[in-house]
């Protein structure tokens, strides 16, 4: 009941850009305004539970906004923390571009920005104190390593790419990590690229169309578990064994890709970890204490083959 | 034969059809495979397919818009209905997966029948509150329709709780992923959709009725047709429609994502409408033609993928398609080349 209601709550929030929720502790707690990207995955939904979960363990009111993927309606909410004068204003950008505007406004009002799991094209990197996430570009080299040692075929191997949101970090910086790694072995190219969005219908739909043009596909990479389980809905109706006729390999190790991975349909999942909300906690008591930060602070995360996906998953919060 | 070949081509499907000939050639071009069909695990298996499986929502959604559209209205709130209807039906559904002594059995929360008459119920009741808004108390449709498609999704969220819900029910992915005599299921519900709204349209007066209003909503109250009550029914029906669409969508990905299930649908939904032939400004409508626009729509989206288009500019290039296809279906324009040529002595 309490889940629903606080549900209920943030749903009102992304639409009103309003609506508290924790109650503050103590008088002088921390006020945290914090602007979600979205839902567009499991990945995502994990990430906004953690830092829901830890602000109210650190005793710190959350503001949170959720921009259903638009960077007008991030805008927007950050607008509004500036407002509402909250202390500490974090935000996971939807898109690297185009935030100079709005964070200027936030260094006027003297409020601290932190950027949480993406990061952003700035000129003036002061406009945000620091950046907690995963490092994408190392993710899309941990994918090609993976891939480099494990592939077991003769030959050429021809990879097909589904790639994130076009213009998003993760898609960029992953594709950048992916490609430097493979440059070293030239029997590895990608012969196909095209966006999927970060969602499994449109991961399925491309991965139908590539299967259709092209028969000569050893090896699928996909940047999340999400298209990833789509494309797989369409190899296997064209007939084709994943994860053994195309070797499959993503990124994000969410519950999902587990499960796809104990069924022996996903070969190897590259963890990108969504809890860092009591990370960021410690972060944002950090800032308003005046502590000095690094730019950047990365989580931690692993590689999970198929092997080790069953061990794993009882254990898995994602 | 030239009176026939101008006759055809002054028929509103003519270049709707020219349009999708020629997609299908571009794409024939990059893939030479395009047209074929195997049979794989007993079913049909090919590019087409896809296209015509992948097309069905879409075309389910712009047949209630056609109708929609033809009474002078519109309705931009289907995409959001559809992430409701979604919501609704995977949820209700959800599903475990139980593995007893290496049996897999399926277990589904609520009945499929329920759950599907719950997802269909509460896009009808979408559409009700579109109707009384549109017919009741007299608001422009774009308006009336605009405030479900702003609160749909996040009424969509309220029902997933935020998540993306996950169905684990196999008998469910049947609508989305079936088949039925080796053709997918989805277009058999197409097929139905299209026959009831054809027999309902052609074989009684309700056609003449929705096109009369369309063209004059005052004569035709004069004239005696409950031109309120049929607006009303008419967003009623668009609305399952997009009920029915979910379904297939939800299916077919096995999961409801508030956020993205439908997404600019709507818009998807009005581009198949306007090139099939179908004026925006209401009175005559073309179901057939609808079809063939959305097609044409499915058809340009699968040529991108195959083309290996850089998805940078993959947008750029579906507007400069859709200009080029309403420039040709331009009326004035057609004429304006005519005339330039029978001038030039060109042969026409």
């Amino acid at each position: 009941m309490q889940r629903t209601r606080r549900t209920v709550i943030s749903t009102i929030a992304a639409g009103l850009i309003a609506g508290t929720l924790a109650m503050p502790i103590s008088a002088s707690a921390l006020t945290l305004g914090f602007a979600q990207v979205g839902a567009e995955s499991e990945w995502r939904t994990a990430n906004t539970g953690s830092i829901k979960d830890a602000a109210k363990a650190a005793g710190i009111t959350l503001k949170f906004s959720d921009a259903q993927q638009k960077q007008e309606n991030q805008i927007k909410a950050i607008r509004s923390f500036i407002a509402q004068k909250v202390d500490v204003i974090a935000f996971a950008p939807v898109v690297t571009t185009g935030w100079d505007t709005v964070l200027a406004e936030a260094k006027k009002a003297k409020i601290p920005v932190v950027l949480t799991d993406r990061s952003i094209e700035t000129k003036d990197p002061s406009l945000y104190v620091t950046m907690i996430g995963s490092d994408f570009t190392e993710e899309g080299r941990n994918a090609a390593k993976w891939l480099l040692q494990n592939y077991k075929g003769q030959g050429d191997v021809n990879i097909v790419e589904l790639q994130g949101t076009v213009g998003s970090a993760p898609a960029i910086e992953r594709k950048k990590g992916f490609e430097e790694v493979i440059k070293s072995e030239p029997r590895f190219k990608i012969t196909r690229s095209q966006t999927g969005d970060f969602t499994r219908a449109k991961g399925k739909e491309v991965m139908e169309a590539f299967l259709k043009t092209d028969k000569n596909i050893q090896v699928l990479f996909a940047h999340n578990d999400d298209m990833a389980i789509g494309a797989i809905q369409a190899i296997e109706a064209a007939g084709i064994k994943p994860g053994k006729d195309i070797i499959i390999v993503s990124i994000d190790a969410v519950k999902g890709a587990f499960e796809a991975m104990m069924a022996g349909k996903l070969n190897v999942s590259v963890e990108c970890n969504p809890l860092l909300g009591p990370q960021l906690m410690e972060i944002v008591k950090d800032v308003k204490a005046g502590k000095q930060l690094p730019k950047r602070i990365n989580t931690k995360e692993g590689i999970f083959p198929m092997e080790t996906a069953a061990k794993e998953f009882p254990s898995r919060k994602y | 034969m030239k009176a026939t070949l101008l006759r055809l081509t002054r028929s509103h499907l003519f270049w709707p059809c020219v349009t999708l000939v020629l997609l299908c050639l571009v794409n024939v071009h990059f893939n030479p495979g395009f047209f074929d069909i195997e049979i794989k695990d007993g079913h049909l298996y090919g590019s087409v397919i896809d296209i015509l499986n992948r097309a069905a929502p879409l075309m389910l959604i712009a047949m209630g818009m056609t109708l929609v559209i033809a009474t002078r209205g519109i309705d931009i709130s289907v995409g959001a209905t559809v992430a409701i209807a979604g919501a609704v039906a995977a949820s209700l559904i959800g599903g475990s997966l139980v593995i007893k002594e290496g049996v897999q059995t399926y277990v589904s929360n609520t009945p499929m029948p329920l759950a599907f008459a719950a997802a269909l119920a509460v896009a009808l009741l979408c559409g009700l509150w579109n109707g009384l808004l549109v017919a009741g108390a007299g608001m422009q449709p774009i308006v009336a329709t605009l405030i479900l498609m702003v609160a749909g999704r996040g009424v969509a969220q309220l029902i997933t709780e935020g998540q993306i819900v996950t169905v684990y029910y196999e008998p469910f992915f049947f609508i989305g992923n079936g088949f039925i005599f080796g053709i997918p299921v989805s277009l058999y519900i197409v097929a139905a959709v299209l026959g009831i709204l054809l027999l309902l349209t052609q074989r009684t007066a309700l056609g003449l009725f929705i096109e009369s209003v369309g063209i004059n909503p005052v004569a035709s109250r004069f004239s005696g047709i409950s031109a309120r009550a049929l607006v009303f029914w008419v967003y009623a029906f668009c609305s399952v429609t997009a009920g029915i669409a979910a379904l297939i969508i939800t299916s077919n990905v096995k999961s409801a994502d508030a956020n993205n299930a439908g997404l600019l649908l709507e818009l998807d939904a009005i581009l198949a409408v306007a090139l099939g032939g179908t004026s925006l400004s209401g009175g005559r409508f073309y179901l057939i033609g609808t079809l063939v626009g959305a097609l044409i729509i499915q058809t340009l989206t699968y040529a991108i993928y195959s083309l290996g288009v850089p998805p940078e500019i993959n947008m750029v290039v579906k507007a400069i398609v859709v200009f080029g296809v309403c420039i040709i279906q331009s009326p004035a324009l057609r004429d304006l080349l005519l005339k330039h040529a029978l001038r030039s002595g060109g042969p026409a």
